[in-house]
């Protein structure tokens, strides 16, 4: 055939996907919602554990309908997010851009970019090195609330500091 | 499976009637004009082929599906037929089928040659001017006996509309099971009426957007099966997959050209931004088409390959912008209110299909190239994502609703008139519909 690399058995991408689904898993463990209800006070977490990090300083942040601006209340949550990873330098993060379902696939796919881009640089400005960090965009495809109105579409705005290749 | 697309073969022309009638008229009596706003559906008796065992029934009901689902023909409940068609041959008793109203009538036999291969036969006939309009038979391996059926009511919508028919095509689509926080997103093609439903991906990555190639059996679509959303090529008669281009990021919102020798898409740019690119699939070489500060998006070539319509945020909210397909010229062509997404250039070239948000509301629509005459189509909670049958005159989108718990399938035709649901298994998204098959 003409065209391009094979997709197959690529290492490093093999590699890639492993680490990924590491960071899927660990996130679903310990959900955002933990801090959102409450739930699990400081000192629950070892600190400079991936539960602390979720648990205490908040994995995300939201954003407004079609806009990746950084938000005031979610400055605050980026800059412990930077604190936090400036202290505990083992970990790498992925960060997730996500859209809510109101608008269409591609251009969500593209608005979750920007907003993980946007995400990405306020902790690049914070000091977080950039080789640290990489950014993902799942567009309108993963939403965590499922409802058909605004209180679920303004949970989906988001994006999602996922630790990955954490050390020690 | 090469063979596949050549296991049909027009064998000849069925002479007219009994052999008095060489010359036909250059326009039958009854016909429809696809271009009046409100078609009142055509009559149409449709009888039982002649068969040995059930595939007569089973052909000619799905000839009345396709034709019935166009919304420019009426089937004739088969209870009313007075006359039992018993030599297709023969011309039938004109006056009986004039009685019910059958303005056209359709016959035809299904026989099993001694290889084992269908042959299938059908006559059109006006029953008013008590003529055959037109008569075809095929052959066929009894496994394509659905393909026959749709190529004979194509050949039927032609005779009678003197437009191209779209019967005889395949939808690639995304296929949508589990919970809406947890889906299963994966590649899936059936026939444009639902049935032979295959799936091409197994679902353990989230695969989205395919769309088919103009001039083979062939799709580029976006999955996340390297870990990162990338655009890939299919075969999909061989399932043979590969990586379009070796970018450093993010590669999505595909389309192939219409000589189906480049894709056209969007890169993420370092910044966040995305534009667009073309990539010649031979030389693999890579040209640049836009270089905002802005979201460029979902691009699609003009059927002639001399310009490209695409999504922009570079104003503000998402808008519909036309440039030559070098990336010269980029005009904003939507001015309505509201935000407008996912262009599709009609096969045609007349008119360029949409997704319009606006009121809170979802709307497909379609407009002229240069953004004029806009006409809302369908409108809903939420739809998105019009892919146009290879006539240009039947759309087909997805669409969600609050309590459906997924999208679905639909069609509609350019008169706005006529919205199909298109069954699916599961529930069901980015249809992107083939060309005629061959």
């Amino acid at each position: 055939m003409r065209r391009i690399a094979k997709l197959a058995t690529n290492p490093v991408a093999i590699a890639l996907m492993m680490s990924l689904t590491i960071a899927g898993c660990a996130s679903k463990k310990t959900p955002n919602s933990a801090a959102d209800l409450g739930l699990g006070g400081a000192g629950a977490a070892t600190p400079g554990s991936a539960q602390d990090f979720t648990v205490n300083i908040g994995d995300r942040i939201f954003f407004d309908t079609d806009s990746s601006a950084i938000r005031a209340d979610a400055q605050g949550i980026l800059s412990r997010q930077a604190q936090w990873l400036n202290k505990y330098t083992n970990y790498s993060i992925v960060v997730e851009g996500h859209a809510d379902e109101r608008g269409t696939r591609e251009y969500n796919l593209a608005l979750g970019a920007r907003r993980a881009a946007a995400a990405r640089d306020y902790l690049a400005a914070q000091g977080v090195a950039s080789n640290r960090m990489r950014t993902i965009s799942y567009g309108k495809e993963k939403p965590v609330a499922v409802c058909d109105d605004i209180s679920c579409w303004s949970q989906n705005r988001r994006a999602v500091t996922a630790l990955a290749g954490a050390g020690s | 499976m090469k063979t596949f697309l050549k296991t049909i073969m027009l064998v000849s022309a069925l002479a007219a009637g009994l052999g008095t009638m060489a010359t036909l008229p250059a326009r039958a009596l009854v016909e429809i004009d696809v271009n009046k706003g409100n078609v009142e559906p055509l009559p149409i008796a449709i009888t039982d082929f002649l068969s040995g065992d059930a595939i007569g029934a089973e052909i000619s009901s799905i000839v009345a599906a396709d034709l019935k689902r166009s919304g420019l023909f009426a089937p004739i409940d088969k209870g009313a037929f007075i006359e039992k068609i018993s030599n297709p041959d023969a011309a039938p008793r004109f006056e009986d089928w004039k009685v019910i109203n059958a303005q056209a009538l359709v016959t035809g036999r299904v026989s099993q040659e001694a290889d084992g291969r269908l042959r299938a036969e059908f006559r059109l006939w006006d029953t008013f001017a008590g003529q055959q309009l037109t008569g075809e038979q095929f052959f066929s391996s009894k496994a394509n006996s659905r393909r026959v059926a749709h190529i004979i009511a194509d050949a039927i919508y032609e005779r009678l509309t003197g437009e191209k028919g779209y019967f005889d095509t395949r939808v690639v689509f995304i296929d949508e099971s589990g919970a809406k926080n947890q889906r299963r997103k994966r590649l899936a093609i059936m026939d444009q009426d639902g049935a032979n439903v295959r799936y091409l991906s197994d679902g353990r990555t989230i695969a989205m957007t395919p769309r088919f190639s103009p001039t083979r059996q062939e799709i580029t679509y976006m999955s996340y099966e390297s870990g990162e959303p990338k655009v890939y090529l299919l075969q999909i008669e061989t399932g043979q997959r590969e990586l379009v281009g070796n970018f450093p990021g993010m590669t999505f919102a595909p389309r192939f050209s219409p000589d189906g020798q480049k894709v056209i898409m969007s890169l993420l740019r370092e910044d966040g931004n995305s534009n667009v690119f073309a990539m010649d699939l031979r030389s693999r070489s890579t040209t640049r088409l836009t270089n905002s500060n802005a979201i460029d998006t979902s691009p699609s070539y003009s059927p002639d390959g001399t310009k490209v319509v695409f999504t922009s945020d570079r104003g503000g909210q998402p808008q519909i912008y036309v440039m030559g397909a070098d990336g010269s010229g980029q005009t904003r062509i939507s001015f309505g209110g509201g935000s407008y997404s996912t262009p599709v250039w009609s096969p045609r070239g007349d008119l360029i299909a949409f997704t319009k948000q606006s009121g809170g509301q979802f709307q497909i629509g379609v407009m002229r190239t240069d953004g004029s005459g806009e006409r809302i189509l369908s409108s809903g909670f939420q739809q998105e994502g019009p892919t146009w049958a290879p006539n240009g005159r039947v759309l087909m989108f997805f669409r969600d609703a609050p309590g459906a718990g997924g999208p679905k399938l639909h069609s509609i035709d350019l008169t706005g008139r006529n919205e199909q649901a298109i069954p699916t298994a599961n529930f069901a998204s980015d249809p992107a519909w083939s060309p005629l098959l061959e």
